[in-house]
């Protein structure tokens, strides 16, 4: 249980929030031409990295918006926060 | 070889004040190489090591476990043990590990205490009991043992149950599996490490994997904190780390690490005498042999391995309790921990060779691993020995997330993800 400063409302209980797994993961542009192994990798396949990791929340009981977080998955520490569509500012 | 367990070796360790028993396994450094290594000591690793030992004859392989042997999951789940799964290959699977149960104290001459009390899964709305009806059915079709009760037979079978139906969530029946109950945990960590140990297999505790040494696609062995290790198979049982040891060869699984929670009371007097679980407002209990009701919570819902897991989580589990049992409302929490579950997308595990020579994944066993114990280790280790999936595993490949045949457990896993 943790702290999360949302872009939009600030510091909230994490409670407010769902979690939306590893960020980044880009949809298919051309979907009909993806092999089964390449479908797999897109939908399931995940890093599930024990360190920092670039994942998306969303502030489910606020203001409803998507945003991105770099969290250590291993002490919970959050290193940012920011919009959709923003760079990260940690590489 | 070890002495046997019996009541005339308690009564001889008696007349020496129990200070003379002798060691359950040995504490081994590393040999040069191994034909097997086994990543992970717990329960499910354990297990493998001492099915391919005992039924493979491989008996120059090594367990290595990074911290103590059943300190990992095996050490911190709530020890239900069920077979009620709906589909044809999930009945396959836990069923043969029920089977093995059933005789696992004598086959390893430790007793696991595994005691058949009964698993009751309760439904609270029209959907559930449809659910729960077909599970009943799906599970008979497939011989495992199962009846469906309406409340009344509910509240005979376990009475502290409030079956009002003025409660937020009604009890409106339930399912019942007699077979099924519980285990000592610990013991069948230890109760494998022995039997395993007797038979030549090295369990090296407090030695860490850091990386997996490949020749092309083919693998040479491990680098651990004990130096290197060679070997030309591996097979990784390192549940919520499963991903971890996965990344050091690049490979990526389906699965996502989060932490499980778990809580017991203080000890009271027998007063549930079976295991009652409620998916719909997430629920379990049970009563340790102690006294304690041990108690399930849910999942986090974001990826973490730091092994405790969110207030509000429990918080959610306590108020289903006792609305469901009102008779609980004084009782004191003792302790709560959280242990680091690998989830697949269908909840159901992997058992399976990989793309990689030699190398080979016991993983994905999300909320539900412990009950799988005896029979995961034995089908995996039949899966290490011939190269080949046994049958009853075949279906828990890790290509299904390639093919699409996932087998969608998500009914039957009773804990929400």
């Amino acid at each position: 249980m943790f702290l999360i400063n949302c872009p939009y409302c600030g510091e909230r209980d994490q409670s407010e929030f769902s979690a939306g797994g590893e960020a980044h993961i880009v949809r298919p542009k051309q979907p009909t031409e993806l092999s089964d192994d390449q479908w797999a990798e897109y939908l399931f396949m995940r890093k599930n990295i024990k360190g920092v990791q670039f994942e998306r929340w969303n502030h489910a009981h606020g203001c409803r918006k998507w945003f991105n977080m770099v969290r250590d998955t291993s002490n919970d520490k959050i290193h940012a926060v920011y919009k959709i569509g923003e760079k990260p500012p940690i590489n | 070889m070890k002495n046997k367990y019996s009541i005339f070796s308690l009564i001889k360790n008696a007349f020496s004040y129990h200070e003379n028993w002798q060691r359950a396994w040995k504490d081994p450094e590393p040999k040069k190489e191994y034909d097997a290594i086994i990543i992970g000591g717990g329960g499910h690793g354990l297990a493998t090591a001492f099915y391919l030992a005992k039924k493979h004859k491989m008996t120059n392989i090594a367990v290595v476990e990074k911290g103590w042997i059943g300190g990992g999951n095996t050490g911190r789940n709530t020890t239900i043990i069920r077979s009620n799964y709906l589909w044809d290959a999930s009945a396959g699977l836990y069923d043969h590990a029920l089977k093995i149960w059933e005789n696992l104290s004598q086959e390893l001459n430790y007793n696991v205490m595994f005691s058949q009390r009964g698993v009751m899964n309760l439904a609270h709305n029209l959907q559930d009991v449809r659910d729960l009806k077909r599970r009943t059915h799906a599970n008979r079709l497939n011989g495992i043992d199962a009846v469906w009760l309406n409340t009344e037979e509910v509240k005979k079978f376990c009475p502290i149950i409030n079956t009002s139906p003025d409660i937020r969530y009604p009890v409106l029946g339930g399912t019942l599996q007699r077979r099924a109950g519980t285990a000592r945990h610990d013991a069948v960590a230890w109760g494998y490490a022995r039997g395993a140990d007797a038979m030549g297999v090295d369990i090296i505790q407090n030695c860490e994997v850091k990386g997996i040494k490949r020749n092309g696609n083919v693998v040479e062995g491990i680098e651990t904190t004990k130096g290197f290790i060679k070997t030309k198979k591996i097979g990784v049982v390192a549940a919520g780390h499963s991903s971890v040891i996965a990344c050091m060869v690049d490979l990526k699984l389906p699965l996502e690490s989060k932490p499980l929670q778990a809580l017991v009371s203080e000890p009271v007097k027998p007063i549930i005498d079976t295991v009652v679980m409620s998916n719909a407002v997430h629920a379990y209990v049970s009563q340790s042999d102690k006294g304690e009701l041990v108690i399930g919570a849910g999942t986090d819902a974001y990826v973490s391995y730091t092994q405790r897991g969110s207030h509000d989580v429990v918080e959610g589990t306590l108020k289903a309790i006792l609305e469901l049992y009102p008779i609980f409302s004084r009782m004191k929490m003792l302790r709560q921990w959280g242990g680091i579950v690998d989830i697949c997308p269908d909840a159901s595990p992997i058992i399976s060779k990989t793309h990689i020579k030699g190398l080979y994944f016991n993983c994905g066993w999300g909320t539900g691993g412990f009950k799988a114990t005896p029979g995961s280790g034995d089908l995996f280790a039949h899966t290490i020995a011939n190269d080949e999936p046994h049958k009853l595993n075949a279906d828990f490949n890790i290509n299904r997330f390639v093919s699409g045949d996932l087998v969608d457990e998500h009914g039957a896993a009773a804990v929400a993800h």
